[in-house]
């Protein structure tokens, strides 16, 4: 879990998503940059409708029809958000895969996992029928489904939660991705599956040698498994930076508001409070800081223009005006 | 429950179906007005000569004996003579039936071809123009009752520009298909319309499917994700409709075969009606329920192809 690293393989510049729905634009994500380096483990966390799962799919441009997407999505040097459809398919599970939050709806009912497997070689790796049943097989061993020759020829209803989500891991793994987008992968799960999967997924991300971006509500995974962390509200990254010196001492009122929240885990020190009110409508335009109306540090200045993304540490940045506030106050407790 | 098995247990499935219809077939047919052996004997016959026929059709004996005789000839493919035609029952269906499964074969292969490319071309355009020019013509196919669509074809085609001919079913195996042609057309329209109103819904709502976009985001090619994905499995539900309908256009043969002049089952119907033909009617009830009997079965097989949570 080192975080010192060269060059980062994924850059994403000033993205934006924009909705075009019947009743007007909705702009999901705006402005968001972020950087994923070589083997990193990047946190995504934020609330319901903060954008989270939008940037994702932006980044491989999996977007609804109506959607719109700007900025830059550099992928090894290249602009994935201007690139062609046909670049975009041979990166799409060879060089990035994506995994889903339920495996019941992400995994085709109707096709064997071996054949959901199968596909994804036919489409990226050149081997005969053998070579590709062998790696299937190799596959449902690495993510630790029993008696992997058998359970191949099953379909997803015929496996427990866990081990569905095992072989969805294990689909998006077939092609060798260098980068992971796992959006929520464990929340569908019991508990104690949900342990088992994060620590099968970093063993991956620890021997394949493989980038993640980890979107998930949870606090305390964050705390446990990734190495830097995005906090996203309202479309907007807020705050950003490794995660043992954010969660120590966030820079952001709603970082601050968030680890308050939080149930359980390392960062619970403080008693819980939930965070008071509703995250605002992204179908109207924002004045100000999007976290204001909610915020217990609030200033006449943070209502008259969206503070930018500030460095306020180490590799650290936060877009909020009482970032030195915060800072003051998490060395006095 | 294993394939096989479960073929078993609904061929096993046809006896209690077939005796079922065997039975209303019987009664409502004796429930129809006016008496077949009169009928047959015109109004000056004889007492003497309507009696010779009753006993030799068996007309006087218990009505379950008859039921019970009429059920064990049946299942040997015996059915008696027509009283119209004095032929065989077995014959007069043997010539006719072919006409009518070809016709809705016909009709079945050419609403497909319409109806499955267009639903895709719709879904996956859905409320924007292509989409919506679609619609509007299924509906206006959907919405015109069989037989005016029907006349207005033979008007134009067959006798102004004489493109098809106006009825009849011809002698050669293309004959066949020429003289089939319009009837068939006329049945895939709405047909069509039908089903790509279902396979447009059911596209659209697998479109959204999590899987479908975990396949894209697989890298798999357009058209693997299109027909593999979503295709096979917006069709489940969609096999189920296209086999009822094809259940109630062999039903329906009735009024098409009338329209077009074809020589089919539906037309036999027809004259048997009229004529109190009661073996062709209780022969030709009974084989149509087996057919779509067996029609339905093939369905479900399909369906299960295409589905397999069906039966595990
Ligand atoms: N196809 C779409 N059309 C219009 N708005 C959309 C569409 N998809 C997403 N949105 C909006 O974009 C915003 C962000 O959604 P997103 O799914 O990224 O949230 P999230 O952070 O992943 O939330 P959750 O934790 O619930 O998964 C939401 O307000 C949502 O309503
Ligand atoms: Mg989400």
């Amino acid at each position: 879990m080192s975080a010192r690293l060269t060059e980062p393989v994924l850059r994403v510049d000033n993205l934006g998503v924009r909705f075009d729905t019947p009743r007007g634009a909705v702009n999901a994500v705006s402005g968001v940059s972020l950087t994923v380096g070589a083997g990193e483990v990047l946190g995504l966390v934020g609330e319901s409708g903060s954008g989270k799962s939008v940037t994702l799919r932006a980044l491989m441009r999996l977007l609804r029809r109506n959607a719109t997407a700007s900025g830059r999505v550099i992928w090894r040097g290249e602009d994935l958000l201007a690139a062609p459809e046909r670049r975009l398919r041979e990166v799409r599970g060879r060089e990035i895969a994506m995994i889903f939050q339920e495996p019941m709806t992400a995994l085709n009912p109707v096709l064997t996992i071996a054949q959901q497997i199968d596909e994804s070689l036919v489409a990226h790796r050149n081997l005969d029928e053998r070579a590709r049943r062998a790696r299937a097989v190799e596959l449902l061993d690495l993510v630790g489904i029993p008696s992997a020759s058998v359970r191949l020829d099953n379909y997803p209803h015929e496996f427990s939660g866990g081990m569905r989500q095992r072989a969805m891991i294990a689909i998006a793994l077939a092609a060798e991705p260098s980068l992971l987008l796992a959006d929520e992968p464990t929340t569908a799960l019991d508990v104690t599956i949900q342990d088992q999967i994060l620590k099968l997924l970093l063993g991956l991300v620890a021997d394949l040698g493989m980038a993640m971006i980890l979107v998930t509500h949870d606090l305390g995974v964050v705390a446990e498994t990734c190495d830097r962390v995005c906090v996203m509200y309202a479309g907007r990254v807020v705050e950003s930076g490794p995660v043992s010196a954010v969660f120590a001492s966030p820079r952001h009122a709603y970082t601050h508001a968030l680890l308050r929240s939080m149930p359980s885990g390392e960062a619970a020190r403080q008693p819980l409070t939930p965070i008071q009110g509703q995250p605002p409508r992204l179908d109207r335009p924002i004045v100000g800081c999007a976290f204001a109306p909610r915020c217990a540090f609030v200033m006449d200045a943070c209502r008259a223009a969206t503070p930018p993304l500030m460095l306020v540490g180490e590799g650290r940045e936060a877009a909020c005006l009482a970032a030195d506030r915060l800072a003051a106050l998490e060395t006095v407790a | 429950m294993n394939k096989t098995g479960y073929i078993a247990a609904r061929l096993l499935q046809i006896v209690p179906t077939f005796i079922l219809i065997g039975l209303v077939v019987f009664v409502l047919t004796r429930l129809l007005p006016g008496d077949p052996v009169s009928a047959m004997l015109g109004d000056r016959a004889t007492d003497e000569a309507v009696n010779r026929l009753r006993a030799q059709m068996g007309f006087d004996r218990s009505i379950w004996t008859q039921f019970l005789l009429f059920l064990e000839r049946a299942v040997t493919g015996d059915f008696g003579s027509s009283i119209a035609y004095r032929v065989p029952v077995t014959r007069l269906i043997a010539e006719r039936l072919p006409v009518t499964l070809t016709l809705t074969g016909l009709a079945t292969i050419f609403a497909l071809l319409m109806a499955v490319p267009l639903a895709l071309v719709a879904a996956l355009n859905a409320n924007r123009w292509p989409d919506y020019v679609i619609r509007v013509v299924f509906q206006v196919g959907l919405s015109s009752p069989i037989f005016y669509v029907g006349l207005v074809l033979l008007t134009v085609l067959a006798a102004w520009l004489r493109i098809f001919p106006v009825g009849g079913f011809g002698e050669t195996m293309l004959d066949h298909l020429w003289h089939l042609f319009l009837p068939a057309i006329t049945l895939a329209l709405s047909f069509a319309a039908v089903i790509m109103r279902n396979l447009r819904a059911s596209l659209m709502e697998v479109l959204e499917a999590e899987f479908v976009e975990f396949a894209r985001a697989k890298g798999l090619p357009r058209q693997i994700v299109l027909m593999r994905h979503v295709l096979r499995n917006a069709l489940i539900t969609t096999v189920t409709l296209v086999g009822l309908h094809i259940g109630a256009l062999l039903g329906g043969a009735v009024i098409t075969e009338s329209v077009f002049a074809v020589p089919g089952v539906g037309r036999l119907m027809v004259d048997s009606i009229f004529a109190r033909d009661y073996p062709v009617i209780q022969a030709l009830t009974l084989v149509l329920a087996v057919i779509v009997s067996v029609v339905f079965l093939v369905t479900d097989l399909i369906q299960m192809t295409l589905d397999p949570r069906v039966t595990r």
